[in-house]
């Protein structure tokens, strides 16, 4: 009964409610949608590298070491000698390095010089190796293998044939034309910056800058394939190098090792605690984020709240004739309770609704904007307890009102004189 | 027979305030209409919210359709109330997000012992309110719209007194039911009113200033202040 009259009060106010009821889900879906956005960037952000010891570059904070060798952000002040990186492959405590050469790039795109060991060590998420979606690794000097969204974005097949520009832009005019690269390997999608980059061998990487000084192509220098590869291709520098070791006890101990050199001058970071370190940084947007929708929860409870208030004179009548017909004041306070109850459940579910289908709907364009994978999956235990927090919430507000009616109804005796 | 009401010696006082209603004596027997009238602050309005059992603190002793309200929780007085008591207001009795025939069900909803009487009367509640509407002289159209605001104020009077009559209550409390009504409304309502009562054998409480209503009825009551039957 209270129910159905609750129902009928609502229905008519039906504007006002209604309103009510899109603001309440409106907010629920973007509180609830940026907490995924949240969880699913992060999730993505840690999953970046993973099973890698250190990362060694050169001389500089670990935070920008992590965003240029991993993230493919800026770039690097200064490099390794080869020799140093030859010392840190020769190390017996050391099972495997990946050397990582940054500087160029193709249409927009990151180009990587590494080795083929990249695809060997080389780990994602939860320890997932790198898979091949055609192909195979770098088999020839020229060869490039090219991340899912390269492929996918610049329509690139096995066996095609790219040219690699100098510098990072995307209109870089100084491009090494008399160089082309042939697809050997395309990777699948990983949700990590490797999707958005075209990984050459380092030899390669060293041959198209044959002839070049200081960034720039020496007029009669150009080399053509065949004479680059009668050259010596030893690379003479890498941005930075990816490390495994033999024991994870000697991470420590290797790390001050090489903060602490004096011939030239290193850092060691652990992606963890770099990773760790960046995001306290990154994640002060997303914190805003979820204040702002925050602050959009409490402005529509606000508004319900409001609604609710506004209608409390007019129904000083409706207390009047229910407490004459025995109602008793909790049951008037539990008629308000149950309205607001109500609009809160139903603006809750809409904004689950609402939140699915627009996840369903953004999918896409958010991963080919973004590169953020949002998946319509079932509710995290931090969104149900967010759901949780807005019925609360709405109870609480609810409360006022219900509060309000208590105290009329006990203060109403049967006959008002006017 | 059980009186419907039976009042004695009651004296209420407002906390720190001299008493503002005594009554010795006052027995109405099923079917008794008293009319009540008195200058304002005498204690009618008072009166009604003692035996609705709204107002509780008084001394003496009321009885309810055989049952004393001393000693009863507010709880019990509600249900009481709901069991035994329709009421008619002034003005405002409707809930205008119900249809007319909602409108006039509402106390079955609230009190099972009236939904039992208006399905024994008529089949269904339903149907009850539509033949005490139908008696009432509504047009039978206005039933299931949600039209409290298209009807006139003697309309909505009448609907409320279906609402007061339905489930066959004991007693039915009014309280200036026709102050806002012309007279040739006013005297419509009583007509109507009274022959239901009648019909049913329903004990009539009206409060009015309205000397023209006391020729409908057997007993009258004047209160006076600290006064007396």
């Amino acid at each position: 009964m209270l129910i159905r009259l609750a129902l009928r009060s609502l229905a008519s106010r039906r504007a006002s409610a209604l309103l009510t009821l899109f603001t309440l889900a409106l907010s629920t879906a973007l509180l609830l949608g940026v907490q995924q956005i949240r969880e699913q960037s992060r999730l993505s952000f840690f999953d970046t590298v993973s099973g890698t010891d250190l990362i060694v570059g050169a001389r500089s904070g670990p935070v920008q070491l992590l965003l240029y060798s991993v993230f493919h952000i800026g770039s690097a002040t200064s490099n390794i000698r080869w020799s140093s990186y030859e010392a840190l492959n020769d190390d017996p405590r050391i099972a495997w390095t990946v050397p990582l050469s940054l500087g160029d790039s193709h249409r927009g795109y990151r180009v990587v010089g590494t080795h083929n060991s990249l695809f060997e060590h080389y780990r994602y998420g939860a320890k997932q190796p790198l898979e091949f979606a055609q192909g195979g690794p770098l088999n020839d000097l020229f060869s490039v293998v090219i991340g899912a969204e390269v492929a996918r974005e610049l329509g690139y097949n096995l066996d095609d044939r790219l040219v690699i520009a100098h510098g990072a832009g995307n209109t870089s005019f100084k491009r090494h034309d008399n160089l082309p690269f042939k697809v050997s390997g395309i990777l699948t999608a990983t949700g990590t910056p490797l999707d958005r980059a075209l990984l050459v061998s380092l030899e390669g990487l060293e041959a198209v800058h044959l002839g070049w000084r200081a960034g720039i192509p020496l007029p009669g220098m150009q080399v053509t394939p065949g004479q680059a590869r009668k050259r010596d291709l030893t690379p003479r520098e890498v941005t930075a190098v990816l490390v495994g070791l033999e024991s994870r006890l000697q991470t420590f101990h290797l790390q001050r090792e090489l903060n602490n050199r004096r011939d030239d001058p290193l850092t060691a970071v652990l992606p963890g605690v770099a990773l760790q370190e960046l995001w306290q940084v990154v994640s002060v947007a997303e914190k805003a984020l979820l204040a702002v929708s925050g602050a959009a929860l409490l402005i529509g409870l606000c508004g319900m709240l409001a609604v609710l208030l506004s209608g409390m004179q007019q129904r000083r009548h409706e207390i009047a004739v229910l407490r004459a017909l025995g109602a008793s004041p909790l049951r008037i306070a539990s008629l308000l309770m149950t309205e607001s109850l109500l609009l809160t459940l139903s603006g809750l579910l809409l904004g689950l609704l609402l939140l699915w289908g627009g996840m369903t709907l953004l999918q896409q364009p958010l991963l080919d904007l973004f590169g953020l994978r949002l998946v319509p999956a079932k509710l995290s235990p931090e969104q149900w307890a967010l759901g949780g927090i807005i019925l609360l919430l709405g109870v609480l507000s609810g409360l006022i009102p219900a509060l309000m009616a208590y105290r009329m109804a006990l203060a109403n005796s049967l006959i008002r004189r006017n | 027979m059980k009186p419907i009401i039976r009042i004695d010696n009651l004296r209420f006082a407002w906390p720190g305030q001299a008493p503002m209603l005594e009554i010795q004596h006052l027995q109405l027997q099923a079917g008794e209409h008293l009319f009540i009238q008195g200058p304002s602050g005498s204690g009618k309005s008072t009166l009604l919210n003692l035996i609705a059992g709204v107002l509780g603190s008084f001394e003496g002793e009321i009885s309810l359709a055989g049952q004393s309200l001393v000693n009863l929780s507010e709880r019990q007085r509600d249900r009481l109330r709901a069991d035994h008591i329709g009421v008619l207001f002034q003005q405002f009795n409707l809930l205008p997000y119900l249809n007319l025939i909602d409108n006039v069900s509402l106390p079955c909803t609230l009190s099972a012992p009236r939904r039992e009487a208006a399905i024994r009367r008529s089949g269904s509640v339903q149907a009850e309110a539509h033949r005490l509407l139908e008696r009432l002289q509504l047009p039978t159209e206005l039933f299931q719209r949600r039209a409290v605001a298209e009807l006139s104020i003697g309309q909505q009077q009448r609907v409320a007194a279906a609402r007061a009559l339905i489930g066959a209550p004991e007693l039915i409390i009014a309280d200036e039911p026709t102050s806002a009504l012309d007279g040739a409304s006013r005297d419509r309502f009583m007509q109507l009113l009274l022959e239901e009562l009648d019909q049913s054998n329903t004990t009539l409480l009206l409060v009015s200033h309205d000397p023209a209503l006391s020729e409908y009825f057997s007993r009258h009551l004047t209160l006076e202040g600290a006064g007396s039957c």
